[in-house]
């Protein structure tokens, strides 16, 4: 008895150059607005852009998205609908706004299935917007994905930041590269997170002010670019996301 | 026709799997077809041999139909999964993701949600004969 799907996963996903997911030890830290926000800051850089949530049990892109009645495409596999500029794949196209309680082996079983059947054009970038931790999700992209950058989110608090550190102590075990760590949410000048950062050999890509504006922003993505984190992601995508690592610039021609 | 990909993942495992047994030929492969996900046998058939490579030229492709028993963590129950009682949209809905049925289908004896898909979720590969 043997799986097929598996087998063709990394040929769905060899059109994408970079594969990025935006991950933290903790929930409610920023995650999908920052993986929203990469993704349309790079859309609007000119770079092919795939936003893939994850988070199958609480997605919140679509929301912030202010995606509404969008459907994938069936054909040869399903085609992610286009939204804001972004090859958008979500759950909820299955699902609406109802409940999905599923257990950890549903969540593998769930993942596996959209990752063989989505046809995702040539990308630049698929950003995926994770689960809080380090449970299937995570562990099921190295095993099956394995190219994947990971970026992370913590607040200023010691409690999310003491989940960051045992993330990225797996993540160094399992020799996945991490582009960073965002501290987002600040209100005080405190260093102590930027300094931990480094402590671990991580990069510190800069702090996100807590914005007042960002619950207005939500389902508006012209307001959330406006926004601290759109402006600090912004500097992020020119100064570390697109600066380096293995393709400086978008290459896949349009 | 999200058969197609399902075809081409059957396709790829089939010959992943000649390759390692050092297979000069694959003359049969039974694949078996979880009722839950309703895949269109036709279609799935039309699929494989449409994409089917030089190696299994002469293979015989065997699809079986396989029932679906769910089975509920909280009572205990154990049923049989019904397309008929699903509206076309849930019934969509899981044939895209079976994980779906996790919100569309709950337990007729107690209405839990939280249940095990035993046996028959998707499409797997059940054996494969050929000559080395
Ligand atoms: N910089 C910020 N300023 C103000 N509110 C923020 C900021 N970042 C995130 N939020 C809010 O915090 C909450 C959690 O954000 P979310 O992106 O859903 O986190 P996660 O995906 O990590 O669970 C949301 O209500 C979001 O609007
Ligand atoms: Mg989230
Ligand atoms: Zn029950």
């Amino acid at each position: 008895m043997v799986d097929p799907r598996v087998s063709v996963i990394n040929e769905r996903l060899s059109r994408i150059s970079r594969i990025v997911a935006v991950s933290s030890g903790k929930g409610g830290v920023g995650k999908s607005m920052v993986a929203t926000t990469l993704a349309l800051t790079l859309a609007k850089k000119g770079c092919r852009v795939g936003l893939f949530d994850l988070d199958f049990t609480s997605p919140s892109t679509h929301i912030i998205l202010g995606a509404e009645k969008i459907q994938p495409k069936e054909e040869k596999g399903i085609i992610p609908p286009t939204v804001h500029g972004l090859e958008y794949m979500s759950l909820i196209y299955f699902v609406g706004d109802q409940p999905a309680p599923l257990r950890g082996a549903d969540v593998s079983n769930a993942l596996i299935e959209l990752l063989a059947v989505t046809q995702w054009g040539s990308l630049d970038f698929l950003v995926i917007d994770m689960p809080p931790g380090i449970g299937d999700a995570v562990l099921d992209l190295v095993r099956l994905v394995k190219r994947i950058e990971f970026l992370i989110v913590t607040t200023p608090s010691l409690l999310a930041f003491e989940t960051v550190k045992k993330q990225v102590e797996l993540l160094c075990e399992l020799k996945m590269p991490i582009i960073g760590v965002v501290e987002n949410m600040k209100m005080t000048k405190a260093k102590g997170i930027e300094a931990a950062t480094e402590k671990l050999g991580l990069r510190f890509l800069g702090e996100v002010a807590f914005d007042e504006g960002v619950e207005d922003a939500i389902g508006d993505v012209e307001k959330l670019l406006a926004t601290a984190i759109g402006k600090k992601i912004q500097l992020i995508v020119d100064s570390v996301v697109l600066a380096e690592k293995r393709e400086p610039r978008c290459l896949v021609e349009r | 026709m999200h058969e197609w990909a399902l075809a081409e993942a059957i396709i790829a495992t089939a010959k992943q799997i000649a390759q390692k047994e050092k297979l000069k030929e694959v003359t049969e492969v039974t694949i078996k077809v979880g009722e839950l996900q309703q895949v269109e046998h036709s279609i799935l058939r039309f699929a494989i041999s449409e994409l089917k490579s030089e190696i299994f030229k002469n293979a015989k492709f065997r699809i079986l139909k396989a029932k679906t028993t769910l089975k509920c963590r909280v009572c205990g129950n154990t049923w049989q999964f019904k397309k008929e009682k699903l509206d076309r949209d849930t019934a969509e809905a899981i044939h895209f993701v079976p994980e779906a049925a996790h919100t569309f289908i709950k337990c007729p004896n107690c209405g839990s949600p939280d249940f095990e898909i035993v046996v028959g979720r998707g499409v797997w590969l059940e054996t494969l004969k050929g000559v080395k």
